[in-house]
């Protein structure tokens, strides 16, 4: 492999620095220090075995379980340039870079089919199934891009503002102290006796240091499920707002978009750039207008997301019409595990607010006695009624 | 190379039975002297790793578990403050200098080492299994970056301990929690997979040398195939031995030979209700046709 790098006149310390930085923008967590020690493993390893310094620089590179699935992907990609996405090779890697480092610039003035290859093209080599599960990372081709739905539109201040703030605020409503036990705590109200008779035995038993305790103040979690299918589609813009001001304001709280696929945004949405935020999700909202597989979307949740996403205090807030193409008996089977993991589901449905409406299509049918609050959610004003309630869950 | 395919040679020789991936990544910590962060589904055979090395290491195998709420007094050090005590009171007669006996107390013999102060002061390098670190608090992590980066310890009273010998480091994480990117860049990663079935029969031989090679052929198969099936928790490497194990004792020889008792044993390997009642004798028996 390296001999490959040599011929083409690159001195291998410069190649494994690019592809460090090649790694760098598939958002590895790698720098500097890494590229010598890769060249230092690449010493001992010796370079005539392709797949032992494969394996090797996999397991000095990579730190976690999406970099490790990733990484044969580019490590091909870059040293036998076989990635799936690089048809254009290095005309594109310019571009690619480009993009990477300025794109806030760059999406205000774009059009939008290449605004939205912003910060996904660069995504080469990763395949669209498991790219799109893994963490929201979608490799969208330009074509689709140029059909999606203009997530841009909504970006008017004071909209964003209003959605931020009442997010905000409906999290905060949910927050209640559920914590009995009693920890440690500097300036705690209440003497913890037993810590602090430990902590003065070197002291000869005398209490010199005293060890006060409190009840912590846990906020609770909030989990946010987001339908972004056909029949949401009026809404799901706003909603991506509220969604994004709870990510952005709250402390500890975790958002999935869903229509046939779940997709985990919370990164995305943390994005200060409002604009490039939501060209990232336009993106990821792939298939955007698509069926509604709630069911499936809830398992792979449940599989996959729930272990470590979830907590006994844990709000989960399901945003969706309930329009499911799945079978009800799948959705009552995953609420139910879903139950045993959290403190509360809320749904939130906004045709609850028209007039006459009746959540009698199967899947609400058979999700409904197993939500504890379900609400309107079909204008701001909605929004606010259910703050009350939630205060009371 | 040689190295590699020495080295799983030698942990076959100890009943593990590593994979390229894993062994390269073992490799790798051994020569470069850095700890190796492993992670994979519960009962894949982190921890076993780590035993298994200390065993072709032949050195002394020193374990962390890790719980919440784990503090530095559990895992660093702390002075044995009733034998401090007793210290000064029998020294009251002795006419000693405060500061003598202050030094007398603070000396190393009151002491207590706890296993990561135990790691370090070793006069050969022992194998250091921190385990399950992801159950450990963040602030346990931000100790650990510092040992682990420059192997030394440093104790107000006696000064900084240094690393006599540098410890081989193995930390396991089942992600429950997200570790910090400082911890997972001063380690090395593997991801350790559920074995396919050529490795599980591998190690189901190695584990139990008198079983019916046919019956392990088809334990091996099945249990792969029952990992597919959507459980709750799929059954690990351990789950398979003793699965194996109850076979053989009941006098089965071959799956398809006695479908009762196969579904009967089954409590070996699905460890709750919601399996246990998924895997009806239906799917059994398909899951035994497909190993057959």
């Amino acid at each position: 492999m390296s001999s490959e790098a040599t011929v083409q006149g690159a001195p291998v310390t410069a190649r494994v620095a690019g592809f460090i930085d090649h790694l760098r923008l598939n958002d590895f967590s790698v720098g500097p220090a890494e590229t010598q020690q890769a060249l230092r493993v690449i010493e001992t390893v010796g370079a005539t075995d392709r797949a032992q310094v494969r394996q090797s620089l996999k397991s000095l590179l990579t730190g976690r379980h999406e970099e490790w699935e990733r990484f044969d992907d580019l490590f091909e990609a870059y040293w036998f340039a076989r990635g799936r996405e690089r048809k254009g090779k290095a005309s594109q890697n310019q571009h690619q870079r480009a993009s990477a480092s300025t794109p806030s610039i760059w999406s205000d003035h774009l059009p939008d089919s290449a605004a939205s290859g912003l910060g996904d093209t660069r995504r080469g080599g990763s395949d669209e199934e498991t790219a799109g599960e893994a963490a929201g990372r979608v490799v969208a081709s330009t074509q689709k891009a140029l059909a999606k739905a203009d997530l841009r539109h909504v970006a008017d201040p004071d909209e964003i503002a209003e959605a931020e703030r009442l997010a905000y605020r409906l999290a905060k409503a949910m927050r209640y102290r559920l914590s009995r036990r009693y920890r440690i705590a500097a300036d705690g109200p209440k003497l913890d006796l037993r810590r602090t008779i430990r902590s003065n035995i070197a002291h000869g038993g005398e209490p010199i240091t005293l060890v006060n305790r409190a009840r912590p103040d846990k906020p609770v979690r909030i989990v946010v499920l987001l339908d972004v299918s056909g029949s949401m589609k009026l809404y799901s813009r706003f909603f991506l707002q509220f969604v994004k001001g709870l990510v952005c304001e709250w402390i500890d709280a975790d958002a999935y978009l869903f229509h046939t696929r779940l997709i985990r945004v919370t990164d995305a949405l943390k994005d200060k750039d409002t604009v490039k935020a939501m060209t990232r999700l336009a993106l990821m909202a792939e298939g955007f207008g698509g069926g509604t597989r709630l069911g499936e979307c809830l398992r792979v949740f449940n599989d996959r997301y729930a272990r470590r996403a979830l907590n006994s205090r844990t709000v989960f807030v399901i945003l969706s019409d309930g329009y499911d193409t799945g079978s009800p008996d799948l959705l009552a089977g995953e609420l139910k595990r879903l139950r045993k993991r959290v403190r509360r589901i809320v749904w939130l449905n906004p045709l609850l607010g028209w007039r006459d409406y009746e959540p009698v299509t199967a899947a609400m049918a058979a999700a409904l006695p197993l939500v504890d609050h379900f609400a309107a959610a079909n204008t701001l004003e909605a929004l606010r009624q259910i703050e009350g309630d939630l205060a009371r869950l | 190379m040689t190295a590699i395919t020495d080295l799983k040679d030698r942990l076959a020789a100890v009943h593990y039975v590593a994979d390229d991936t894993l062994a390269t990544a073992l490799q790798l910590a051994l020569t470069l002297k850095r700890p190796l962060l492993l992670e994979g589904e519960a009962g894949v055979g982190k921890t076993e790793i780590a035993k298994a090395l200390s065993a072709i290491l032949d050195a002394r195998l020193i374990r962390l578990q890790c719980y919440e709420g784990l503090d530095a007094n559990a895992a660093i050090y702390e002075w044995n403050y009733q034998r401090q005590l007793l210290a000064i009171k029998a020294s009251e007669h002795e006419q000693a200098s405060a500061a003598e006996i202050e030094k007398h107390i603070f000396s190393e013999d009151y002491l207590l080492r706890r296993p990561l102060l135990e790691a370090i002061s070793q006069d050969r390098s022992p194998v250091l299994l921190i385990d399950e670190i992801d159950r450990a608090d963040e602030e346990f992590e931000a100790y650990l970056l510092e040992i682990l980066s420059d192997f030394q310890i440093t104790i107000p009273e006696l000064g900084t301990v240094t690393a006599t010998s540098i410890p081989h480091v193995i930390l396991t994480s089942n992600g429950t929690r997200e570790l910090s990117d400082a911890l997972r860049r001063r380690c090395l990663y593997a991801y350790v997979e559920f074995p396919g079935p050529e490795r599980e029969l591998a190690i189901i031989l190695s584990h139990m040398p008198d079983i019916e090679e046919r019956l392990a052929v088809q334990v091996a198969r099945f249990v792969r195939a029952l990992r597919k099936e959507d459980l709750e928790k799929a059954p690990g490497i351990a789950e398979t031995l003793d699965w194996a194990a109850a076979l053989t004792g009941l006098g089965v020889t071959a799956l398809d030979q006695d479908l009762a008792t196969v579904q009967q044993s089954l409590i070996c390997l699905l460890k709750t209700e919601a399996d246990a009642k998924a895997v009806t004798k239906e799917v059994t028996s398909r899951l035994v046709g497909t190993a057959a």
